[in-house]
């Protein structure tokens, strides 16, 4: 939902990134104001994923260049736990398994950290179970994941539910969908979707990274960037991502070779 | 080096032999005094023992410990942090001694016995003698031979063929005082089709450096299955020495879960041997420690019959100046065909002084077997902490819920709730401290 005059919750200023001292972001450009979708897509490699983890603060990532303001303020001023408990979430692609810790303590502590950082108040087990069963619903996740311990033997389609289970307790400013997509059936991706579209609202945002079309039939994006070794190569409405579908991402590199050359 | 001279630290532990009654039996009196004997020719291993490398005894044996005959006054309060409410009997041995008074023998299921060893021995005698100083090896271990010289507080349990209890057996050995030498010994002989759970706690009440040295007996029949949970929470000034050695028959079941959190210095030997087709073992372990305590664990899987399994995993936790050691052997005998035998030891650092040294070994002689063993040493996987953080956690806190998580998941598998909980807690709260 684009309103021109909603506020900037992200404004990414000639950004630049490397990882283990190789360039992988090389200048990006992105401003998403409060009730926007942005789709994110590009071939393997382009540095789509690395965006949305140096925005959430992947310790593996060095800044190098730029700035990035996150409700006006400098994102990289806070630590990765201080961005989520400002209102970022980053859900991953491959969510890590954690033998050991049952999957409702940790999203209670996950809620009450968070609550507890945004001056709200905490919740008791009792009242914490209420909640992350009405949450479930909307995901059509078992309640038996919630003794299980965090992703452990979960099937991919399992582990991406919890993650946005873990955003629907969250209730972040802004969502990184990591590749939330792969590694989905369809039955799934519909209901993952589906839950992701019933949190969007005006008052948040949402930065979809993925390499295919088919997340975009469900979750409709108001805008759609193409990156490409580093950069956004091209940026344009929902009908681009369709383009991509049926012409794959080669004319767009070709374009912008062409471009160069000129 | 071989010399008739009795080591002048073992004579002065021997020294407390002399005071002890005459054994029920005449056998049992001959094991003892060959024990003795066995000791008297032992000496204190050093760090140039292979199987003492990297744990040096010499804080042991700077001090001198005796046994006593009487227990100190402890009430039930101050033990009640230990309870395991599931347990179908408790019995409490203070400083060694049995304590009547904080015992209590719930109602147990025709076929299974928990009795104390000097009286077992007069009414169970012929059950008893194929198996008491028969399984564990005194040969070239001093401390196992010392158990055996002092033979005489303990606990028989035995379960008839096809008995079965759900509910554990609680043995809680409780230290007090310092200089005390405990030389606690139990027995579990489980016939065929049998199934029961001994849980072997060792806690102490105060911050004493007492010596525990403790041999444990099993015998598992055909088909039978034991569950094994040895628990060493002892004082931080405390010296811990004990030996299981179990024995399984066909399709024998023994399931080992052993934790330590305490003590200065502790060494737990655990020697499984197959004896029949098909047995399985399962055994985890779990050392969690810190300050400048050193735990050692030493464990053998002995494959010598086909299609046996046993899944190991170890792992530790090692802060402030703690040192682990781990050394896990697994042999494979030649007639042991289609054996699968797993070992993992997986170790966690939680400060630049922790120092851990393990030592899988793999020794193979049959040639249609499944082996695998691994060990990994390391502190916290960076993109573990990176997802706890992305939740709004912050480092440390991050950090705690990590190690918690990489020791729970051994506790877990303890299916003993009130028991589980109790260990929980302690990791909990040892690591919110830094281990």
């Amino acid at each position: 939902m684009i309103n021109a005059n909603a506020k900037k919750i992200l404004e990414v200023r000639d950004l630049t990134a490397t990882v283990a001292g190789v360039d992988i972001l090389k200048g990006i450009n992105l401003t998403v104001r409060a009730g926007e979708v942005h789709a994110i897509m590009g071939p393997n490699g382009s540095g789509k994923s690395t965006l949305a983890k140096v925005l959430a603060g992947h310790p593996a990532y060095t800044v190098t260049g730029g700035e990035v303001l996150f409700e006006g303020k400098d994102l990289f001023a806070l630590a990765s736990d201080e961005r989520a408990r400002a209102g970022i979430f980053l859900g991953f692609q491959y969510p890590v398994e954690i033998p050991g810790v049952t999957n409702s303590a940790f999203l209670r502590l996950a809620y009450n950290t968070v609550q507890g950082g945004r001056g709200k108040e905490e919740l008791d087990p009792l009242e914490f179970d209420d909640l992350v069963r009405e949450k479930m619903k909307l995901l059509e996740m078992n309640p038996e994941f919630l003794s299980r311990s965090v992703n452990d033997g979960f099937s991919g389609g399992e582990k991406k539910r919890n993650e946005i289970l873990q955003m629907a307790l969250l209730e972040p400013k802004l969502s990184l969908l990591d590749e939330t997509d792969s590694g989905l059936d369809i039955d799934a991706l519909r209901v993952v979707a589906g839950g992701v579209n019933t949190l969007l609202n005006a008052g948040n945002a949402c930065v979809l990274v993925t390499h295919y079309q088919r997340l975009l039939n469900y979750i409709t994006p108001d805008y759609v960037h193409v990156m490409s070794a580093g950069r956004i190569i091209r940026s344009g409405d929902k009908s681009l991502a369709l383009e991509l579908e049926e012409r794959g991402y080669d004319w767009l590199l070709d374009d912008k070779k062409a471009g160069a050359t000129v | 080096m071989s010399t008739t001279t009795t080591h002048p630290y073992v004579a002065a532990l021997l020294a407390g032999t002399a005071a002890l009654p005459q054994s029920p039996a005449a056998w049992l009196d001959a094991r003892r005094a060959a024990a003795l004997e066995r000791a008297n020719a032992l000496a204190v291993p050093t760090t140039r023992d292979e199987e003492w490398r990297f744990t040096d005894l010499t804080p042991l044996t700077r001090l001198q410990f005796q046994p006593v005959t009487t227990a100190s006054t402890v009430s039930a309060a101050d033990i009640a942090a230990y309870a395991v409410s599931e347990a179908a009997v408790r019995l409490v041995f203070v400083d060694g001694i049995h304590v009547p008074a904080l015992s209590h023998a719930g109602f147990l299921p025709a076929g299974i016995t928990v009795e104390l060893l000097a009286s077992a021995l007069k009414k169970h005698g012929a059950l008893i003698e194929p198996y008491l100083a028969q399984l564990v090896k005194n040969d070239n271990d001093l401390f196992a031979a010392l158990n055996t010289a002092f033979l005489q507080h303990g606990v028989f349990i035995h379960a008839a063929k096809n008995a079965a209890l759900q509910a554990p057996i609680h043995l809680l050995f409780v230290a007090t005082r310092k200089g005390v030498a405990a030389y606690p010994r139990c027995l579990v002989v489980a016939d065929a089709g049998s199934e029961i759970t001994v849980i072997e706690d060792y806690v102490a009440l105060g911050d004493e450096a007492g010596l525990t040295n403790a041999v444990t007996e099993i015998a598992v029949a055909a088909n039978a299955s034991v569950r094994h949970i040895k628990l060493q929470r002892e004082s931080s000034q405390a010296f811990h020495i004990g030996s299981s050695a179990v024995t399984l028959a066909k399709d024998a079941r023994y399931l080992s879960h052993a934790v330590s959190f305490g003590a200065r210095l502790s060494r737990n030997n655990l020697s499984v041997t197959q004896m029949g087709e098909g047995a399985h073992a399962q055994i985890d372990g779990l050392a969690l420690i810190g300050g400048r305590q050193l735990a050692d664990t030493h464990t053998l899987m002995d494959h010598t019959q086909p299609n046996g399994t046993c899944e190991q995993s170890h792992k530790t936790i090692v802060g402030g100046a703690g040192h682990a050691v781990f050394n896990g052997k697994v042999f494979v005998h030649q007639g042991a065909q289609l054996t699968n035998s797993s070992q993992q030891s997986r170790n966690l650092l939680l400060s630049d002084k922790a120092r851990v040294d393990t030592k899988p070994q793999l020794e193979i002689f049959a040639d249609d077997v499944k082996c695998a063993h691994g060990a990994t040493v390391g502190q916290l996987d960076a993109d573990h902490l990176f997802y706890l953080k992305s939740r709004g956690l912050p480092e440390a806190q991050a950090r705690n819920l990590l190690t918690y998580a990489f020791g729970a998941e051994i506790i877990d598998r303890i299916p003993v709730p009130s028991l589980v909980a109790q260990l929980e807690q302690y990791v909990m709260a040892r690591t919110e401290a830094g281990a």
